[in-house]
């Protein structure tokens, strides 16, 4: 079996003995675990269409937000109807998890099909801006379909997530992600990211590269957004705006446009940062600590000049020679 | 008929508005190729710049208004030539997406600077243009509503002047056909650049005071919005074109105002993005914009 | 290299050495608040913080409860979707706090009360008025009235008071308090035979209302009710004079209480009306009483309807924490779910079968750029 395979499976068993263990684990940590999966999910699936394919997004949290939307739909709406209204078993809870996660993955994918042929004709600064623009699309839809809550957001998500469902997610993610980009199927997508009219001029499909790139983002997207919605037990469809959006590019490009694990660790880093300095200014007292997360805009507006300027190739990214953007 | 006519009054002075923005998007366009998204927020920074000078006018007077209006475009076009000499002049050549992404860097933080430094509450902007209401028949429009009709009208002329009739408007219409053939015939790029974005952010600084003078309610993401709406009248009229950043503002204006009244008024923010991929999809060259072939 | 060695070292650390630091301060009985003390609805939270502040602190001065004394933990949600839930869960997981006060908005409520009905932690919110918030679940109170009673209120004071049968409605669709106020209204409103002529939408953060007010001039109509939030509801008065709409009362909700809606609207405001929780203006002991306390603490600062319910919702908690003899969450929330008859600053507070509170309603108009008090409701 491919080493590739193997680590997965590890990686699955691994999430499940945790998850099993994970009453002993601190309730706080395990929500900043959770958090920090969801966010590993987002931003190592917007590294397949940013960095490797070198298509600029702007629109990631849109799709989060269908896919949490449609396996909320399907957990608050099937489940009784299935189940009854006590909900069932942990088994049964489970499998309506894992069919409604896959229903908000693929929607989300649908969703990103539907947006991506008619805009990835386009060059970089417009399909950004489209991008935008459908995210902000989906914001007023959902506020206005009153079945899901509308203004109110959706409430009643059960508590679905747990951390075996997150890091497996991850798991699944970073698998597909890595695997799917070191194939030979998969150079298309760096040779698009290279340079768009050789990779044409040889023969290669660009749109339909690019057009793959943008549903897999979006599929993954769509499971972050079901983990996410069973987390908060809540959606208000004012948290998946543009500023949503940013913070994963922010993470993207922070890890190395590209680079995987720079990805995951700038993840990591991101995730953490508020909630360290939550934590630090409850430790010293220092008030102005806990002010300073409320700064995380500013900081991470300036880290991104300042890396564009200096170091492109991002701060996780540890080749030498020259930069590869 | 009434209701209609008001209405297109309506458009036309929310028109003017993001006409005024979105003649500083197509200039920059025009001569360094990508979008400055930082714009938006130099009208913010024109609003607050308005905010503070008018704490000390007095109220309701003509001079006052043109003070605050003449200090924030002075303003603006300082801070334009700033972010360009500090963020954007290194990252020419660049590939296009660095240069995007540092401008959405330069656009957070200005709203979050602003954030920080103001406060997220809005504050309200003081009254310095003396209010009246004016009746043409059964219409109404207010002052502050001509106001930025006229003040955008006249913009809107003597940005066609300097650009067509002056030797600086001639070297910026050079360097955005050809960088390369402009510098060659003796064109100092940097300078033509630097007076571009001064341009096109005094532009944004008269439209934050103009805003602000008709919704007395500031805040530092104010800019936010109508930036992405100014974006997609310039887009509309055809990016790099002036007159069609003009059009697409009045369009876009006026679309916006007759949905908001009509019962569908909860999708009018919808309106603008809808209309971006409309283009995009049928025209991406713009109303008034030519199809340019990219030649490798 | 650096970053992950710092990740894997520096953050365990940092936590094990906080959880210590958490173990020190323990004879204090922990209280949870959540609010919005910074962004877009600033006003608000920091009003209701600074009640809640006044009602602990003269708690802690009269010797605290059960002996103890009572520790105020706050955090801040910025008035973003998102913050509430992490910040309670905070509280919950890693402060122990035995309760939640909070939130003033409604969406935010919505959006935390699910974290606190899981952990069995009871959670008052001061002043959130949609119904839904309260069917999260039995640990979920409220001191206030809920947007039902809100609504019929307002629809009664439409039809006898302003004597308007034609009326336009303006609601913000991006905010679920709007929107449900704005559904109560009309219910009620078109029962008692009244007619909307009018009914349109704005998201929060607009400022051009020139669009929809002309439809409404266009459609004739006898007043204009605007539930939603102060910022808007002061540019839509200024811009209906603006176009010529006069003479045709603007009415609202309790979002339209805040200093800010004199300062944007200035005269365009003065006459216009809304319905709140309270008024410093009333007449009786405990109000007044409160007033001056609130002044005194405050630079003179005179509490509005938020300032009042967060006092109120501190108070509640504490009599309740007494009656039930113990800081275990089960016995607090029978014992508020038991309140009876509560002498608060807002009114008498009984906590219904729904877990709201019964309370009357008042009216305020906007004279001479001060909130006047016109009249009571009661349910």
């Amino acid at each position: 079996m491919p080493r590739a395979h193997l680590a997965l499976i590890a990686a699955l068993l691994a999430a499940v003995a945790v998850s099993i263990f994970s009453d002993k684990i601190d309730p706080y940590f395990l929500d900043v675990l959770t958090s920090i999966g969801i966010n590993i999910i987002l931003a190592v699936s917007l590294n397949l269409v940013n960095g490797h394919t070198g298509q600029f997004s702007l629109g990631h949290a849109g799709f989060m937000s269908i896919g949490a939307y449609l396996s909320g739909c399907v957990t608050v709406f099937l489940g009784p109807k299935l189940f009854g209204d006590a909900g069932g078993t942990a088994l049964t809870q489970n499998v309506l998890f894992f069919f409604a996660l896959l229903a908000g993955g693929l929607s989300a994918a649908l969703a990103g099909l539907v947006v991506g042929i008619p805009s990835l004709r386009l060059k970089g600064d417009y399909l950004a801006l489209v991008t935008l623009g459908f995210g902000e699309i989906i914001r007023v839809v959902f506020q206005n379909i009153d079945a899901v809550g509308g203004a109110l957001g959706f409430i009643g998500l059960p508590p679905y997530t747990n951390f075996a469902w997150t890091y497996g997610a991850v798991a699944l993610t970073v698998f597909v992600v890595v695997c799917l980009v070191n194939s030979t199927y998969g150079r298309g997508f760096l040779a698009t990211h290279d340079d768009e009219i050789a990779s044409e001029a040889i023969g290669l499909n660009t749109t339909r590269y690019k057009i793959t790139a943008f549903v897999v983002a979006a599929f993954f997207a769509g499971i972050a957004g079901g983990l996410y919605g069973h987390y908060k037990l809540s959606i208000d469809p004012r948290g998946f705006d543009f500023m949503r959006s940013i913070e994963i590019v922010v993470m993207v490009i922070l890890g190395g446009m590209g680079n995987t694990v720079g990805v995951i660790l700038a993840a990591i880093l991101l995730t953490l940062l508020p909630e360290g300095l939550r934590s630090a200014a409850d430790l010293t007292g220092l008030q102005q600590l806990r002010s300073l997360s409320e700064y995380r805009m500013l900081i991470y507006s300036f880290l991104l000049i300042v890396l564009m300027l200096a170091r492109p190739q991002g701060l996780f990214n540890f080749r030498f020679g020259k930069a590869r953007v | 008929m009434t209701e209609f006519l008001q209405q297109l009054l309506n458009g036309l002075s929310l028109g003017a508005i993001y006409a005024l923005i979105a003649l500083g998007y197509t200039m920059v366009y025009g001569v360094l190729r990508f979008i400055n998204f930082a714009h938006s927020d130099v009208f913010m920074v024109g609003a607050f710049v308005g905010y503070f000078v008018g704490q000390h006018l007095p109220h309701s007077t003509v001079w006052g208004s043109l003070v605050i209006l003449a200090t924030a475009m002075l303003a603006c076009a300082l801070l334009g030539m700033l972010i360009e000499r500090l963020a954007y002049r290194r990252l020419r050549g660049a590939p296009t997406l660095n240069v995007l992404i540092t401008a959405i860097g330069v656009s957070l933080l200005l709203e979050s600077t602003g954030q920080a430094v103001f406060g997220a509450e809005p504050r309200t902007f003081p009254g310095v243009f003396p209010v009246k209401n004016l009746t043409l028949g059964p219409l109404v429009i207010s002052s502050s509503q001509l106001l930025v009709i006229g003040v955008a009208a006249a913009l809107l002329v003597a940005l066609q002047f300097i650009v067509f009739r002056t030797r600086i408007g001639t070297a910026m219409r050079a360097v955005s056909l050809n960088p390369k053939a402009a510098q060659l015939v003796g064109i100092n790029n940097d300078r033509v650049i630097s007076f571009t974005f001064a341009l096109g952010s005094a532009l944004a600084g008269a439209g934050g005071v103009l805003y602000a003078l008709n919704y007395p309610s500031i805040d530092p993401l104010m800019g936010v919005m109508p930036g992405l709406k100014a974006f997609v009248a310039a887009i509309l009229g055809g990016i790099g074109n002036i007159p069609g950043a003009a059009l697409g503002g009045l369009i876009l204006g006026t679309v916006e105002t007759f949905v908001s009244g009509s019962q569908f008024s909860t999708y009018k923010d919808a309106i603008a993005f809808g209309v971006l991929i409309l283009i995009l999809l049928f025209r991406p060259a713009g109303l008034l914009g030519k199809f340019t072939v990219e030649k490798v | 290299m650096t970053s992950r060695l710092l990740n894997i070292l520096v953050f365990p650390a940092l936590f094990a050495v906080a959880a210590l630091a958490a173990h020190a301060a323990d004879t204090a009985i922990k209280i949870g608040e959540y609010a919005s003390l910074t962004g877009k609805e600033a006003a608000f939270g920091q009003s209701s913080h600074k009640g809640t502040l006044l009602a602990i602190e003269e708690l802690n001065d009269a010797g605290g409860v059960l002996g103890r004394k009572l520790d105020l933990l706050t955090e801040d949600d910025q008035s973003k979707p998102g913050e509430s839930s992490t910040a309670v869960r905070k509280l919950i997981a890693r402060d122990k706090v035995v309760a939640i006060l909070g939130e003033v908005a409604s969406s935010r409520s919505l959006e935390a009360a699910p974290v606190c009905q899981a952990a069995r932690i009871p959670m008052i919110s001061p002043s959130s008025t949609n119904p839904k918030v309260t069917d999260t679940g039995s640990y979920i109170f409220r001191v206030c009235f809920i947007d039902p009673f809100q609504g019929t209120v307002l629809a009664k004071f439409a039809k006898d008071t302003l004597h308007a049968r034609h009326v336009a409605v303006l609601t913000s669709v991006s905010s679920a308090y709007s929107v449900g106020l704005a559904k109560f209204f009309k219910d009620r409103f078109t029962a008692d035979g009244g007619q909307i002529v009018s009914d349109l939408k704005y998201s929060e953060g607009d400022k051009d209302f020139h669009a929809q007010l002309t439809a409404i001039k266009a459609a004739g109509v006898e007043a204009i009710f605007v539930p939603g939030y102060y910022t808007e509801a002061a540019l839509i008065c200024k811009q209906a004079h603006e176009l010529g709409i006069l003479g045709v009362p603007i009415f609202g909700g309790d979002g339209w209480e805040a200093p800010e809606l004199v300062q944007i609207g200035g005269a365009d405001v003065e006459g216009c009306y809304y319905s709140t929780h309270y008024s410093p203006q009333i007449p009786t002991p405990a109000v007044q009483a409160f007033v001056k306390k609130f002044q005194a603490r405050f630079d003179g600062q005179t509490p509005d309807a938020m300032a009042a319910l967060g006092y109120d919702s501190a108070m509640v908690l504490a009599d309740a924490i007494k009656r039930a003899a113990s800081t275990d969450g089960r016995k607090i929330r029978d014992a508020l779910a038991a309140t009876k008859n509560f002498p608060g600053v807002t009114g008498q507070t009984t906590i219904d079968a729904h877990r709201n509170a019964t309370k009357g309603a008042v009216i305020i108009t906007v004279k001479d750029g001060q909130f006047n008090f016109l009249q009571t409701v009661e349910p």
